[in-house]
């Protein structure tokens, strides 16, 4: 499979990322490097506490780097993109209390100066994509976690990013809810023509949504390899879980997670 | 699936069937709430009924004092002035207290240079400051409403400087990425996430501009509550001081109510969610 575009939509080049600096400098991220297509789904996995919300951080302008860069279509980020929303692993506390469902997802609207006809039929496809449409009129705080995540996912939906960013965005909803959101997930794809990258824990989720894997080992975080899942396009939670291709797929990247040296070793 | 597993037990976890606290039905508070002050009233009524000391006059008398003096003889002379003097010094501390409050959390190098000098002022007894004031602005009303706008600024300003500093990183990170302008920044964001520090502020300083209210018109000043009781007393007319004490009671009362429907109402949020929390 050709992924290969001349310049490739997200770039993250040689990126590095330490704390502190001197002796005491505890380094975070060295030298990682991946690229993401234009339309493509790519996930990060990894095991937790390796350092992926700093590289989110890092790549969304929330964080400066140490070294490397990030390139949204060939330019170097230094500072939050206009092209990129981020969808926060802790949802609840990235949602205004203060702010009905559909004010939140409005509040980062007002200054693109749509119109207000654009402005409200945006909310309204986004809250419809993730069905919510019975529920605009509450507050965050009255909805059930899934609940505050879609509107977390429908505030990065309406804002029209080229580029959405999700980290750990299903971590903490029921399984029901899960299967719905990553299906969710592939469907603004095709629907929006978005780039969709994802930080999550969840192996077979990771193989579920992506076109793409980038394995990452710890201490610090880098690369481990990059996998090229061998699905067809079109997703199906029952039947592509089922099939042998979405396990061998599982169990190369499982297997990378787990005996990240024999790969690098084999590499070497 | 064991991740999904797992995040859904937690989830259950969670939310365990509501334990019901055991609440004091309303009913029960109402006529607790308006019970034990009628019955107060009656007793202080009935043990003051044949009272000849000088001191202490018959309730009877002094709620008709209170009548013939507030209601409303006295009212747009000396009442009416009082409750201006304390609006007005109020809203200027209300406004210079979140303004400065807001520039001082998040302009460093001023917040260094500033702050010692609010905490030296702010622990001068807002009283002391009244005097001064005297000497330099005179017995009107601008000197009242001076003294009663400064001494009120500063619990404004901490708890706004406070609140504001406080703002949850997760929604800071929200305003960037999202790229919020510099105002919506501030009144959509941090203006709200610090509402409910600054509430508390704002009802500290209207307690101390009630005080000061009073205070300013005890020294020098002819009309006023505070004026009016205060000569009251030092003439002997002893229920009429009674009737003056009385009417800052019911007017501090009022007012703190009045306080607590706005901050109910701008707040409503936070004690839904607070709610929210306890509930789950």
């Amino acid at each position: 499979m050709d992924h290969a575009t001349p310049v490739p939509r997200l770039a993250v080049d040689r990126l590095c990322k330490s704390y502190g600096s001197g002796p005491q400098a505890k380094e975070i991220i060295r030298d990682l490097s991946f690229e993401v297509a234009a339309g493509e789904v790519v996930c990060i996995v990894g095991p937790s506490g390796v350092g992926k919300t700093t590289l989110l951080k890092c790549i969304t302008g929330l964080q400066p780097l140490t070294s490397g860069e990030a390139r949204i279509d060939g330019q170097p980020i230094d500072g939050p993109p206009e092209q990129m929303a981020l969808v926060f692993q802790d949802y609840h506390r990235s949602l205004m209390p203060w702010l009905t469902v559909r004010k939140n997802i409005r509040l980062p609207l007002r200054h693109l100066r749509l119109g207000r006809a654009e402005e409200n039929q945006r909310i309204d496809e986004a809250i419809e994509a993730v069905g919510l449409s019975h529920a605009t009129e509450l507050y965050p705080w009255q909805l059930s976690g899934g609940m505050q995540q879609r509107v977390a996912i429908a505030r990065g939906l309406a804002y029209r990013p080229e580029i959405l960013i999700m980290d750990e965005p299903f971590a903490s909803v029921d399984a029901q809810t899960r299967f719905e959101l990553e299906d969710l997930c592939l469907r603004i794809r095709e629907q929006f023509g978005m780039t969709i990258l994802v930080v999550t824990h969840d192996i077979d989720e990771a193989v579920y949504l992506s076109d793409r894997v980038v394995v990452l080992g710890s201490k610090p975080a880098h690369v481990v390899e990059v996998v090229t899942v061998n699905l067809p396009r079109e997703r199906d939670q029952i039947t592509t879980r089922a099939t042998k291709a979405f396990v061998d797929e599982r169990t190369r990247v499982l297997s990378l997670i787990k005996n990240p040296h024999r790969q690098e070793m084999a590499d070497a | 699936m064991t991740t999904a597993d797992i995040t859904v037990n937690h989830l259950t976890a969670r939310r365990r069937p509501r334990r019901r606290s055991r609440r004091v039905p309303s009913w029960l508070k109402w006529a607790l709430a308006v019970g034990t002050p009628t019955l107060l009233l009656a007793a202080w009524w009935v043990a003051s009924a044949r009272s000849s000391s000088t001191f202490f006059p018959p309730l009877e008398e002094i709620l008709t004092r209170f009548q013939q003096l507030w209601l409303f003889a006295h009212f747009p002379t000396d009442v009416v002035p009082s409750l201006a003097n304390l609006a007005g010094g109020y809203a200027l501390a209300v406004v210079v207290g979140i303004v400065l409050g807001f520039v001082l959390a998040l302009v460093r190098p001023l917040r260094w240079l500033l702050e010692p000098i609010i905490h030296f002022v702010r622990s001068i007894p807002p009283v002391a400051l009244v005097p001064i004031f005297i000497t330099m602005i005179g017995f009107g009303n601008d000197m009242r409403i001076t003294s009663i706008a400064l001494a009120a600024t500063f619990p404004t300003l901490i708890a706004t400087m406070d609140g504001i500093r406080s703002v949850d990183g997760t929604l800071k990170d929200v305003s960037v990425v999202y790229r919020l302008t510099r105002t919506e920044k501030f009144t959509q964001v941090y203006l709200p996430a610090a509402a409910p520090q600054i509430f508390a502020g704002l009802q500290v300083s209207l307690q101390i501009a009630f005080i000061v209210m009073i205070a300013s018109e005890m020294l020098g000043a002819s009309t006023g509550i505070g004026a009016l009781t205060l000569t009251a007393q030092q003439s002997f007319m002893i229920a009429d001081m009674w009737a003056g004490v009385l009417l800052l009671g019911v007017l501090g009362f009022v007012i703190n109510k009045l306080f607590d429907l706005v901050k109910a109402r701008i707040l409503a949020w936070y004690f839904g969610a607070k709610e929210a929390q306890r509930d789950s």
